[in-house]
């Protein structure tokens, strides 16, 4: 008997059992597209919190200040700022954007809008931050030089304050002054329970010392690096001036979350990707758990195959008594029924393959899942494993029995 | 109807032709202790090429015991059985499925028909497992099938077909393949009487052709049929008689 003509068997075996070959199949595919989907949605998250490091800047550091009172002889300045920028001193540092931040109500024909942030910078602040135009164009330089009253709005700002209107050209009151929009920020994508990125507005560093914070010192200092893998040693670089300026012994550090002491510096100094490192840990927990459960549905769904084809191979020893008897040798059979284990877990997984790739394309829980290659292979492999496994091995027990035993079998 | 013992007439016709079947002092036990059963306490018997048995006995006397036997379907406690001169508890398995594929057409007293598959399909499988092409093993089992007179049943499914038909389906299977050997445990247990005379007379042209036959029956008019009456009585052969089998 030709290999095709035991195909052919298993094909009309699958074919004769409709029920419970949908049966096998649909444990199949739900074991395969949960593993398939859980893990693509546990990848999503994690690349959306990449995708929100990379929106603030991977190669930013900022200096703020931790000194209270505002005047304090350490206090950053602007010109403290402005020695930030040094290509001798401080030759990995691409650019430095003093900032004052206030969170005042905005104005316009009547809406009022208290917007999270209102910053007042320098135009190599859109840059560094990463935060590029939609809509009309950025301040300048002149701009900051003669304190002209012009303002750039975020995505939630503008809509708030202008709903379907154009920004553009408009008049804004923030703090009793009168400010032209001229430019509205790209949206920022932004993952799930993290601050809106869109509730800003940014305006020259002048023009809002001149109207809201008056002209003491600023609140941080966005620096920019060279590169990624710059940071660090512009960081070092930052550190070594900004003590230098500030008198303090040459050994203080100011990094992250190790300011309590009484000996601390009075400024503090991050770059984004420690800011972020917990988020990501986070996302990373996020898969892990995700991952587990995946697992373990992925047993249940093998627990339930294993079942289906068990019974399966119950119901059919009879069947395979009666072939013996008419002459199937053992061989014959075990490769029948393996066939039929094979086409069974291989559409079932396919299928499964299929709905993930499907559903995939929807956003579950907020987070746009991101399919994983390995998971499918992983997925498709244990399950068709698992069918092929007790699909064959309860047929290859019968084939051995005597024709007569698994005729009697019940 | 004309009945002799067997006596010096038997033993020449066996010395003329070579038995196909040949089991010496055969017993099988079922089950051990308490429920144990003697199915065959000892069946010593001799078929020759070309005979026509019909074994009968009381339920439970040891028939479908022996005939599974015979069959290559079970194997005995104890004893031998020679098929065609060979010991057939020293084959292996493919030589075991290829003695029950080429060598016997065995027609169960429960029909053993394949469920959800056409009766065609059922027909065709010792013919698919002989490893006939396709087009050649349809044309064979729609014969075969017209044969016992169900070519117009060909296509429907053992739940489609009364106890009768079925019956005559696992015939039907039974002679596909041409066996020289027909073993066949009541095939007539469930036909009416216009049924049995087709089945009968099928037997006899299998007979005709030189086929060796082992029926079991129950009725007296369908032993008449066969050439030697074998009684089995609590797993023990009382009488085998020769008979001329006259219509
Ligand atoms: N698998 C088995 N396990 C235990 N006992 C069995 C088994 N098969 C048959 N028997 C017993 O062996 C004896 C002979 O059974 P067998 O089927 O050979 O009878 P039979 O002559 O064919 O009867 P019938 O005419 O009713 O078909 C019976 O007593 C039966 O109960
Ligand atoms: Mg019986």
């Amino acid at each position: 008997m030709s290999l095709l003509e035991i195909l052919r068997f298993a094909g009309r075996g699958v074919a004769a059992n409709k029920l419970r070959s949908a049966l096998t199949m649909l444990g199949i595919l739900i074991g395969v597209a949960a593993v398939i989907l859980l893990v693509a949605v546990g990848n999503g998250s994690a690349q959306a919190v990449n995708r929100s490091i990379e929106a603030l800047g991977t190669n930013t550091i900022t200096v703020s200040s931790t000194a209270r009172g505002g005047t304090t002889p350490s206090a950053l300045t602007v010109d403290i700022a402005q020695s930030l920028h040094d290509p001798a001193l401080a030759p990995d540092v691409r650019a430095v954007s003093p900032v004052v931040s206030s969170a005042p109500t905005m104005t316009h024909a009547g809406t009022e809008y208290p917007v999270a942030q209102f910053l007042g910078t320098h135009p190599t602040y859109f840059g560094s931050s990463n935060s590029p135009l939609a809509a009309g164009a950025a301040f300048t330089d002149q701009d900051v030089a003669q304190g002209r009253r012009v303002v750039v709005l975020g995505r939630t700002v503008a809509t708030e304050l202008f709903a379907d209107t154009d920004p553009v050209g408009q008049q804004v009151t923030v703090g009793g002054a009168l400010f032209t929009v001229v430019g509205v920020l790209a949206e920022k994508s932004s993952a799930s329970g993290f601050a809106d990125p869109d509730d800003l507005a940014v305006a020259p560093l002048t023009a809002v010392q001149q109207t809201i914070t008056g002209y003491g010192p600023v609140n941080s200092i966005l620096v920019e690096a060279t590169g990624p893998d710059r940071v660090n040693a512009a960081q070092q670089q930052v550190t070594q001036i900004l003590n230098q300026r500030l008198d303090l012994p040459a050994g203080t550090t100011a990094t992250g979350r190790g300011g309590a002491g009484a000996d601390a510096a009075p400024y503090r100094i991050q770059n984004a990707a420690q800011l972020l490192a917990t988020r990501t840990e986070t996302a990373q927990t996020f898969t892990v758990l995700l991952g587990t459960v995946a697992g373990i549905s992925l047993l249940v769904g093998g627990i339930g195959i294993t079942n289906i084809m068990l019974v399966t191979v119950t119901e059919r020893t009879r069947e395979i008594g009666i072939r013996k008897a008419l002459g199937a040798p053992r061989r014959t059979i075990l490769t029948q029924f393996l066939a039929e284990a094979t086409m069974l877990s291989v559409l079932g997984g396919g299928l499964g393959v299929a709905a993930a790739l499907i559903g995939s394309r929807f956003t579950i829980v907020g987070v746009q899942p991101v399919i994983v290659p390995s998971s499918v292979a992983l997925a498709l492999g244990v399950s068709v494993a698992i069918g092929l496994f007790f699909g064959s091995v309860p047929a290859s027990r019968a084939a051995g029995l005597r024709p007569i035993d698994a005729l009697r079998y019940e | 109807m004309t009945l002799h013992l067997v006596g010096h007439h038997h033993r020449t016709a066996a010395a003329r032709t070579r038995p196909v079947l040949d089991v010496k002092d055969l017993t099988k036990v079922y089950g051990q202790g308490e429920a144990t059963v003697h199915a065959l306490r000892g069946v010593s018997l001799t078929v020759a090429a070309g005979d026509y048995v019909a074994i009968m006995g009381s339920s439970g006397s040891g028939k479908s015991t022996l005939m599974n036997i015979l069959g290559c379907l079970d194997v005995p406690s104890t004893g031998t059985y020679h098929l065609d001169g060979v010991d057939v508890s020293r084959l292996d398995d493919a030589r075991l499925a290829l003695v029950r594929n080429r060598r016997i057409g065995f027609v169960f007293q429960s029909f053993n028909l394949i469920p959800r598959t056409s009766a065609v399909a059922n027909v065709e499988l010792p013919l698919a497992y002989a490893g006939i092409k396709p087009a050649e093993r349809r044309r064979r089992a729609l014969a075969a099938l017209d044969m016992v007179g169900l070519a117009g049943r060909a296509d429907h499914e053992p739940n489609q077909l009364s106890g009768g038909q079925q019956q005559r389906v696992a015939v039907a299977r039974a002679l596909v393949t041409e066996p020289a050997l027909i073993l066949a445990d009541e095939p007539t247990g469930n036909l009416d009487s216009r049924s049995t005379e087709e089945v009968l007379g099928i037997l006899d042209q299998l007979h005709a052709a030189g086929r060796t036959i082992v029926m079991i029956t129950h009725e007296t008019e369908v032993a008449a049929r066969a050439r030697r009456l074998v009684t089995l009585f609590d797993g023990r052969i009382t009488t085998d008689v020769r008979q001329d089998g006259a219509r």
